[in-house]
């Protein structure tokens, strides 16, 4: 991972379309400002992991289980 | 073509049949071909079938059916992506984690499937700022089949 040390309203340009720039820093709080093309999904971390990782958890299912949906009025 | 599925041993398909993920999926950003094979007579639920990776399958069911009021906005990004020019062209599907005993079976109202039936691309798209959640119960939130 490359790391950079940044000051307030500094910017970090990546590629020829993407800005990330420091808006504010209050104690362990950073403001982020990112100017991406639309074409590019800008997620909170944490939230496409959540995403992630329900996909993954969807996928484990198994023939068994399977079978409950031709019946699943059934418990 | 035949190619290697998870619940339905080997399967022909019909090369147009295929839909194409441009981004993957989460979890799964290397898939981008999927077919919808049925599962059950009723065609309610489908496995969302990689083409590539015979493992990777998710069920997935149109969330209209079990949540008459789901609603959000699709956003500009995906509806260039997926070339959408007509609104009746987009298929919504929810994925779902199957559960025993059913009534613990959850849909995934978060991050909706968008299909371009018209040129057969998709995207999950993840809500932000939503009340949705990735975990609502088909059977006791909504009203059931």
């Amino acid at each position: 991972m490359l790391i950079l040390n940044r000051k307030l309203n500094d910017s970090i340009q990546i590629g020829d379309d993407i800005e990330i720039k420091i808006i504010s820093i209050d104690g362990d709080q950073v403001k982020i400002g990112i100017d991406a093309p639309k074409s590019v999904d800008v997620y909170r971390k944490e939230l496409y992991i959540k995403i992630q990782e329900e996909n993954q958890e969807a996928s484990n299912t198994t023939n068994d289980l399977l079978n409950l949906l031709k019946k699943p009025n059934k418990d | 073509m035949n190619i290697h599925t998870k619940f339905f041993g080997e399967v022909d398909i019909k090369e147009e049949s295929i839909i194409e993920f441009p981004n993957g999926l989460p979890g799964f950003e290397q898939e981008t071909r999927f077919v919808l094979l049925d599962i059950d007579e009723q065609s309610i639920y489908h496995s969302l079938q990689s083409v590539e990776q015979a493992e990777v399958a998710l069920i997935v069911t149109n969330p209209y059916l079990f949540f008459r009021d789901y609603e959000f906005i699709l956003d500009d990004n995906t509806v260039n992506l997926l070339d959408i020019q007509n609104s009746e062209d987009v298929v919504i599907l929810s994925v779902l984690t199957l559960k025993d005993p059913f009534k613990d079976t959850s849909a995934n109202l978060q991050a909706p499937i968008v299909l371009n039936s018209k040129n057969n691309k998709a995207k999950q798209v993840i809500l932000k700022d939503t009340e949705y959640e990735t975990k609502h119960h088909i059977i006791s939130n909504g009203k059931g089949v």
